[in-house]
């Protein structure tokens, strides 16, 4: 309940956040803080100093940029959820946004925060890459572009270097044809994803010319698959946990993916 | 270390020197003395926090008071206008949506972002609103019933 | 107005403090000078501590001390008492030392403690103390744990046995032998966390200069806590007040006197500033009592036309690892003398074993005891029918216990004061449409749903208790209730009870009382409780007896106002006593309404005592005391239906029916309120909720993260009907109604999901049904079994 204590920056430039961040040893970035906070007040987290994006301009906001969307790393999940331009363009994304923790945590949860923390019960990762979105970050080296794919590397691991913040996150538009659904079955006690399934398939004349279903909670990154039977091969060796064990997972995933896919083809 | 923080809560300028770790929650009850924001647990699941940060319902407990400088805050002493409840508290108190009252701010401000943001909520959608407000006492039927009335309230004002 | 206050559903008086953020909870209080106290725990199960180094804590910033349980013990703090203990059972008590000073026996035992200027520091200093521990083997679960060569606890209950208790009647040998079907179960009735929105805090001010304490303190019954707090601190019981403020809940996690309220006032006393300490969740989850956890293996006896013949059962009841208030009352009497249920099941018997294991102690949650018989009774008369192909409210009907309003003796040694168990089924059955349904369920079976319902028709006891029952069962008090009535001059009303509220609304009704009794404007009339300092003693809020057994005190203070209202009125008319009638607010003379004098002008006069009867002592104010003759049997029929999805094993309710019976009813949306609240905790407990433990003894459902407090999602609007049966135990009618909902509605859950899941013929299921377990057991499930 009581974290350690800390020091505390809110720089008003990225540069100055960037800076800040290499000057004081042991220090962290804080967003919403809805991961960090929690495991600070546990002390399973420690932060020597703790470094607020929250006062940087221009670092939160949806922007249409020709056919993709550009959301602000400290673009909250409410936001992103309540978005016309979100839901016009790209609606699993806000349907995901919308099945995030409650009310209160997607007030302060940000879309940069959730996927820099990569937890595998996460809501985001999953939808990211399904879509193909592209996670931008600046470090001392320049600009970066990573495939979300490529972005989650492990269990709360992800490929930003040291020094690199995650700045914003281009999601590709909806092309004509795109159905999309997100089907989740989230923990009853704390709503994080046991398993959450995002579906987008392309129709053609009716009938499904293309699938991508990404599972998310049954393995530590986000895992693709082209159709619900490939599923339990691809996931060898699945999280586990008193609620649901591995076999479980793969289970639930392999069903919710059917049910996701019959959604988005009628969304379509 | 401390550092300065200025709050507006409940419509009061406030001025502190407090440490980082300092959550939200702890300022308001202890530094402020506006304990009618509680504390039900430790790891961001039971709203009983629950205040209003510039308009937005977040968990006092998950924030921590230097995020907090500049905001505008309403706790539930906030919340009645000279001595006139807010249509929420009159419409708890009138379908007997509390019982022991722990829960209750915490709950009142979340209907106040929930009805904000959808005037007319269904049953399904309020109950799926109160997804990070816990209560041990009423099984949730009434408190769904004093959201609908309290929405009802808040559309003839 | 006043007349109708009974049965009136008014808002309640409690809600305008709580609505507005005034009410003070405990962790509300400051005082001046106050510092905070936080627990130091062991991480381990079950250890030696070898040595313990507060040196480096003690140094840190804030900190006024560091101590431990040594510290404790020469400072004349003795051990937490264990305050029930039955007898015929060979109990075993052994010490429970509020600070852990050798051994820790279950991951959370406090080891020391810290008090700091402010709670954070309390924390790091907490931090920063050093315990060296010697781990030694774990034992957490209760059958296991009776087993040869299995870790020991404590050296005076040798294979971890507490008590070995046994309830028989009748001859259920013979009637087994007897017998044309039997069937057997083991049931789990799995370990609860209580989880009461505020987390239990306590603030003790001990004043040196008079010997005086007082403790602020989040409990359901403060007196008891006064009394406890005496034996184990040697404060004399009159110089310490107890105050249970605003108090978040109980369900019985808040009964029991607990370690951290002698520690604070230790720590008080010691450091002669006031010392407040209050739990986090997580705490919570360890320090606090937990419920339920037996493993009960029980078999049924019937003969082919469903008649039930027999209930045999042995039940391994986990205490945890030590005593605590309450908790060998629990799973015995509070258990066992049930399992007759609404039947007519005239031979029974039931051996209980409490065993101690690594683990948090259990005492009473809500039902405390019962929920575990009824789960036991309503789940196998469902077994019974299924095996003989009966319906499942038919054969109920044919066991219920017929209508009584006299009392009734059942096999266990009880007398159950009123029931129509009947009576509420068939509203139950009516309000569904049950031919409706069960037609429904056939189309929508054909279709490939798997939809079910489930009942659960319950008896209970509650109302604790008659004192004479009380002691020869071996609870170290009594459990009657005490009122005191005082009119002001201008005619307004306090009440001061012995009950503590946590909640439950006495404020409104018991105002509601006296306002229908003597004609005081409800509004009139403030109901005070909770401070020992200005309440006469009680037994406090728990087993559903606020009403039944408290109201029997203010009808008994209420009988002895009226009384001298009459001798005032008779003075002031010039008329004889025997002369003066009540009615509607009025005192009059019989015959000639209009020579009549309110309440008010009595409690006027009788306050000043100018115009007044010589010889009667002036002022209008009663007390009384009222111990019930009996327990009092609340009873009645909930039905759930559910529909289970085959491949994610996910369970959706869509409906619920409940008729309740709770007697005479003073305000129905308070009463519907205590049925809502009942019906979720006992459906959390059938498809969510239950705290597990790994092998060494680490509570794995360790926070509000893993261990589901259900949510507002997913429940249908409950259906709620009630009959009203009358007892006489009390003079209002009445019967207790805060646990009802959480007994009976577990089992109808189960019930209606293993109805859903009956055509696939899957075995048992052990609770919680998590889509998991449902989607295993179907799969693994036998067709045609």
């Amino acid at each position: 309940m009581y974290s350690e204590s800390f020091e505390y920056f809110r720089p008003r430039t990225l540069a100055e956040a960037a800076k800040l961040l290499k000057k004081h040893k042991g220090s962290r970035l804080l967003a919403g803080g809805h991961s960090l906070l929690p495991a600070m007040k546990f002390r399973l987290a420690t932060a020597k100093a703790l470094v607020d994006l929250g006062a940087i301009a221009g670092l939160s906001g949806i922007k249409a940029k020709g056919k993709t969307l550009e959301i602000g790393a400290t673009t909250t999940h409410a936001e992103i959820a309540a978005s016309p331009l979100v839901r016009k363009s790209c609606p699993i994304l806000s349907e995901a946004a919308s099945q995030i923790g409650d009310i209160q945590v997607r007030n302060r949860g940000t879309i940069g925060g959730s996927i820099a923390h990569a937890d595998p019960a996460a809501d985001l990762p999953t939808v990211l890459v399904a879509l193909g979105a592209t996670v931008v970050a600046k470090g001392p080296k320049g600009v970066r572009k990573i495939r979300a794919e490529n972005f989650f590397v492990d269990l709360f691991t992800t490929a930003l270097k040291a020094g690199e913040i995650v700045t914003s996150v281009v999601v590709p538009s909806y092309r004509k044809g795109t159905g999309g659904a997100y089907f989740k079955h989230p923990h009853p006690a704390s709503r994080y994803a046991v398993i959450g399934v995002a579906v987008l398939v392309q129709m053609e004349a009716g009938k499904v010319s293309l699938s991508r279903i990404v599972v998310g909670g049954a393995s530590p990154t986000p895992v693709a698959v082209d159709s619900p039977e490939d599923i339990a091969g691809a996931i060898s060796d699945p999280l586990s946990d008193t609620y649901a064990s591995g076999e479980f997972r793969v289970h639930l995933a392999t069903v919710l993916a059917k049910r996701a896919l019959a959604t988005a083809a009628e969304r379509a | 270390m401390q550092y300065p923080v200025s709050i507006t809560v409940n419509g009061v300028p406030r001025k502190h020197p407090v440490e980082a770790r300092l959550l939200l929650v702890h300022y308001l009850r202890e530094t402020l003395g506006l304990t009618g924001t509680n504390v039900g647990c430790d790891t961001s699941q039971c709203g009983s926090c629950t205040v209003l940060l510039d308009g937005k319902a977040v968990k006092s407990c998950t924030v921590l008071t230097v995020q907090a400088d500049g905001a505008k805050i309403t706790t539930i002493e906030g919340l009645a206008k000279n001595g006139k409840l807010h249509p929420l508290q009159d419409a708890f108190w009138a379908k007997h949506g509390l019982q022991c009252g722990f829960c209750t701010p915490g709950m009142i401000l979340t209907a106040c972002d929930l009805l904000a943001k959808n005037p007319k909520p269904t049953d399904a959608e309020i109950r799926h609103g109160l997804d990070g407000n816990l209560c041990r006492c009423t099984g949730y039927q009434n408190i769904v019933a004093a959201v609908r009335e309290g929405a009802a309230r808040m559309a003839k004002a | 107005m006043a007349a109708n206050a009974f049965g009136a559903a008014i808002k309640r008086r409690e809600d305008p403090r709580l609505l507005t953020g005034q009410a003070r909870y405990t962790d509300d209080f400051t005082l001046p000078g106050m510092a905070h106290l936080a627990v130091v725990r062991s991480p381990y199960a079950h250890a030696r501590i070898k040595g313990i180094s507060t040196k480096k804590a003690a140094a840190m910033k804030g900190v006024l001390g560091v101590f431990t349980g040594r510290d404790m013990k020469d400072a004349g703090f003795g051990g937490i008492p264990c305050a029930w203990v039955v007898p015929g059972s060979d109990t075993k008590t052994p010490a429970y030392p509020p600070i852990a000073i050798d051994l820790v026996r279950y991951a959370g035992n406090a080891v020391a403690i810290v008090v700091a200027t402010d709670r954070y520091l309390a924390r790091d200093a907490a931090e920063a103390v050093e315990v060296d521990y010697a781990p030694l083997p774990v034992v957490t679960d209760a059958e296991k744990a009776t087993a040869k060569g299995q870790p020991q606890l404590h050296a005076e209950a040798p294979g971890n046995q507490c008590f070995h208790w046994k309830v028989s009647g009748g001859d259920v040998e013979a009637a087994f032998r007897s017998a044309d079907v039997v069937v057997k179960e083991r049931i789990i009735n799995q370990r609860l966390i209580p989880n009461a929105m505020e987390p239990r805090a306590a603030l003790a001010q001990y004043m040196s200069g008079a010997g005086e304490l007082t403790l602020w303190v989040t409990s359901q019954n403060p007196h008891i806590v006064r009394f406890l707090l005496s034996l184990d601190t040697g404060i004399p019981e009159n110089k310490i007040r107890v105050i249970a403020p605003e108090v978040g809940g109980g369900f019985g996690s808040k009964i029991p006197h607990y370690p951290e309220d002698a520690m604070v006032v230790f720590a008080s006393k010691t450091l002669g500033c006031p010392v407040k300490w209050t739990e986090t969740r997580s705490e919570n989850y360890r320090g606090t009592i937990h419920g339920r956890d037996h493993i009960q293996d029980v078999e049924m006896a019937a003969k082919k036309d469903g008649t039930i013949v027999g209930l045999r059962a042995k039940v391994w009841a986990n205490l945890g690892a030590y005593l605590s208030t309450a908790s060998t009352g629990i799973p015995t009497i509070l258990h066992g003398l049930m399992l007759s249920g609404a039947y007519e099941i005239k031979n029974i018997h039931e051996d209980v074993y409490g065993v101690f294991t690594n683990t948090t102690p259990t005492d009473a949650y809500r039902g405390a005891g019962r929920p575990e018989a009824t789960f036991m009774v309503e789940r196998l008369v469902d077994l019974v029918a299924q095996k003989l192909k009966m319906d499942p409210v038919e054969i109920r009907k044919k066991n219920f216990i017929p209508p009584f309003t006299d009392g009734h003796p059942v096999a266990t040694g009880l007398v159950y004061d009123s029931g129509n168990y009947i009576g509420a089924l068939e509203k139950a059955l009516q309000m569904l449409d049950y031919p409706g349904l069960r037609r429904k369920q056939v189309e929508r079976r054909k279709k490939g749903e798997l939809v079910g319902v489930g009942f659960s028709t319950y008896a209970e006891i509650c109302g604790l208790g008659p004192s004479q029952v009380a002691g020869a069962v071996g609870f170290g008090g009594g459990l009657w209730e005490s009122a005191i009535v005082r009119f002001h001059p201008s005619g307004k009303v306090n009440v001061f009870v012995g009950i503590s509220p946590h909640g439950q609304g006495e404020e409104t009704t018991f105002a509601q009382i006296v306002s229908s009794e003597l004609g005081v404007p409800v509004e009139d009339v403030e109901i005070f409780h909770g401070d020992t300092a200005q309440t006469p003693m009680g037994w406090g809020s728990y087993g559903s007896r606020s009403t039944p057994v408290g109201s029997g005190a203010l009808m008994g203070a209420i009988g002895k106002i009226k009384e001298k209202a009459r001798i005032v009125t008779a003075h002031l008319l010039e008329a004889a006593v025997e002369d003066i009638d009540y009615a509607d607010g009025k005192f009059y003379v019989k015959g000639a309404p209009s020579k009549s004098k309110t309440i008010q002008d009595v409690a006027l006069m009788a306050n000043v005592a100018w115009n007044y009867p010589s010889g009667l002592e002036p002022g209008l104010e009663a007390s009384a005391f009222f111990d019930p003759s009996n327990f009092v049997y609340p009873f009645g029929t909930h039905i759930a239906v559910v529909r289970v999805d085959a491949e994610t094993g996910e369970i959706k309710l869509e409906r619920y029916v409940a008729v309740d019976d709770c007697g005479r009813v003073i305000n129905p949306m308070i009463v519907e309120g205590q049925i809502h609240g009942g019906i979720v905790q006992g459906i959390g407990q059938a498809l969510w909720e239950g705290a597990a433990y790994d092998e060494n003894g680490q509570l794995l459902t360790g926070s509000m993260m893993d261990y589901v407090v259900p949510k507002a999602d997913g429940f249908p609007v409950f259906e709620l009907g009630m009959t009203e049966t009358p007892t006489k135990v009390n003079p209002l009618g009445v019967k207790g109604i805060g646990e009802t909902g959480t007994i009976a509605s577990t089992p109808a859950i189960y019930n209606a999901v293993m109805d859903a899941l009956a055509p696939l013929g899957v075995g048992k299921i052990d609770m919680p049904l998590t889509p998991e377990r449902v989607w295993r057991a179907i799969r693994s499930a036998k067709p045609g079994k």
